[in-house]
């Protein structure tokens, strides 16, 4: 066990460091920049049961700080990631990915999560209840306990790799729908999605998306999701993977202070290619400066 | 792609809004004309996409517009300042089908890598003829630099207030070409794609999120499936073009 290493339901990473769905694609396409095996483990595009086009452009609007996005689960479907993206990733991935999952029904979660679960790159199952961008679907099964909680039980009766349920910071109580989900079965918790946001176009005065509103990420919504992680992570035992705006090295160590057990990386990687090999780099600097022995060793450690 | 830090060479205000920045810094990933850059703003989250308009000896010269608050910024750096830019980005355009008098047609902002590509065409021995195209003689830039390389150089502009009154279209009439290259606003490529004889690459523009092929922010809808402006584009061929409306 390396100081970086973590385990995230059995499966050993030796660093917390994933970069987040939707920021990476299917991984490969980063393998021209640098050796994608030393992230500890990568979520893959968002995969749906059928192919997706996604939202028409304007996909994306700039903030202070940050970004909306309404790229809207864009993917080729469950088949072709299996036939053609996932052969890619194991020419040049040795480690086991992230399977992020969506869908607009509760037999498209079943449908695609069992696909998913049978494939010898995926480690972990994520499964996506909070995406804004879509309509009928996505994060109106992450809003209510009792939608997350049925999602939950039946992708669990159907797959046998652990599932974290990924969840949207735009509800009432994140707090009670992570409980819901860990009574439902749940393996684990990721959080959080983006915030619902819209950028207005003053020359125009239409907003910016065509969808109108997107998803908000950026160093913007660190604390939020700080914050977030905190709460639920007093509140339920089962592992939490933070995210949201999380940029440098420090960082990744205040998202594990806050309760997560490993840390996705998102908008940054689209600003910075580097972005995750930069933090995985520059870990034992932060380590050694705020005298941490391991990461495994802080996970929660603010409480 | 590759990832440098470049230092300003000068910068300097062309014509109306429009401005050239020349960088000195690592240029060998920029392998064709066409390509652009997306350089990183203090104070900014995202990066400004800019295309290229020539790339040689390690200098690189992008020609851009001040059209919001990252642009404004770029216009007040000085020389000897730095930037991080990914550089190398997009296919560019394909010259190898370009016949022997191809016609290159720069819009507005459109006009820059009209420049590079100009001048690897006349390296491979064609004769190439630009058109460009302006709203009005205040926003004219680099008709002397095309003329410089000793190709033919039609201007035009909407209003009449110099060269050849109209639009791009009106000026390629009477034109001979094997086959057309183009970078610009959106309705001068339908335009073109409507009044052109042959086959043509079309150079498009998008809001971006990466500018590197990771985010899916800029993709469109191409009678070849899907592709993304930053990484499978910005140059389409003329075949495969599906307008949106």
């Amino acid at each position: 066990m390396g100081k970086l290493s973590v385990n995230l339901s059995g499966l050993g990473l030796d660093n917390p460091i994933i970069p987040a769905s939707g920021t990476f694609g299917f991984g490969y396409e980063f393998s021209e920049y640098y050796d994608i095996n030393i992230l500890g483990s990568i979520s893959l595009k968002g995969t749906t049961r059928d192919p997706r086009y996604g939202n028409p452009l304007p996909r994306i609007a700039e903030c202070s700080s940050g970004m909306l996005n309404a790229v809207g689960l864009q993917n080729p479907g469950v088949e072709k990631v299996i036939s053609e993206e996932l052969p890619k990733l194991r020419k040049c991935f040795n480690k086991k990915a992230v399977a992020n999952v969506s869908g607009f029904s509760l037999e498209d979660y079943v449908y695609t999560c069992e696909k998913m679960d049978k494939q010898d790159e995926v480690g972990i199952l994520e499964v996506n209840i909070s995406c804004p961008n879509v309509k009928h679907g996505g994060m109106s099964f992450g809003t209510s306990p009792e939608s997350a909680a049925e999602i939950t039980r039946a992708v669990k009766s159907v797959t046998t790799k652990p599932v974290y349920m990924k969840l949207s910071p735009n509800v009432t109580d994140i707090v009670s729908i992570a409980k819901a989900c860990e009574e439902a079965g749940a393996d684990g918790i990721a959080m959080i999605n983006t915030l619902l946001g819209m950028r207005i176009n003053l020359k125009n005065k239409k907003p910016i998306l065509f969808n109108k509103s997107g998803g908000f990420s950026g160093s913007a919504i660190f604390p939020v999701a700080v914050s977030m992680v905190y709460r639920v992570y007093e509140a339920v035992n089962i592992p939490i993977i933070g995210m949201g705006g999380v940029t440098t090295a420090e960082d990744v160590i205040e998202m594990m202070l806050a309760g997560a057990t490993a840390v996705e990386v998102g908008a940054a990687n689209l600003i910075e290619p580097y972005a995750c090999k930069n933090i995985i780099e520059d870990l034992p600097r932060a380590m050694e400066k705020y005298n941490i022995e391991s990461l495994e060793s802080i996970i929660g450690g603010a409480h | 792609m590759k990832q440098s830090i470049f230092e300003i060479v000068s910068n300097k205000m062309l014509a109306d809004i429009t401005y050239e920045m020349v960088l000195k810094g690592d240029c060998s990933d920029i392998t064709k004309p066409g390509q652009f850059v997306n350089i990183k703003l203090d104070g900014f989250f995202l990066r400004r996409p800019i295309s290229v308009c020539n790339s040689k000896d390690n200098l690189l010269t992008i020609i851009y517009k001040v059209v919001g608050k990252g642009t404004e910024v770029m216009a007040e750096m000085k020389e000897g300042e730095k930037l991080d830019i990914l550089t190398g980005l997009g296919n560019g355009y394909d010259i190898d089908k370009s016949g022997d008098k191809p016609l290159l047609v720069g819009g507005g902002a459109g006009v820059p890598p009209m420049y590079m590509l100009a001048v690897e065409l006349l390296a491979q021995g064609k004769t190439p003829t630009v058109v460009l195209g302006f709203n009005k003689k205040s926003e004219v830039f680099y008709e002397e630099e095309f003329k410089a390389l000793g190709i033919n150089t039609v201007v035009t502009t909407a209003d009449g207030s110099y060269g050849i009154k109209g639009f791009v279209t009106d000026a390629i009439k009477d034109i001979e070409y094997t086959y057309f290259f183009t970078c610009g606003p959106e309705p001068m490529l339908k335009a073109l794609y409507d009044n052109t004889k042959t086959s043509g690459q079309l150079s498009f523009e998008a809001r971006m999120g990466c500018g590197f092929g990771a985010c899916m922010g800029c993709t469109c809808e191409t009678l070849y499936g899907n592709k993304r402006i930053c990484k499978d584009g910005p140059v389409l061929v003329k075949e495969e073009v599906k307008w949106a409306n």
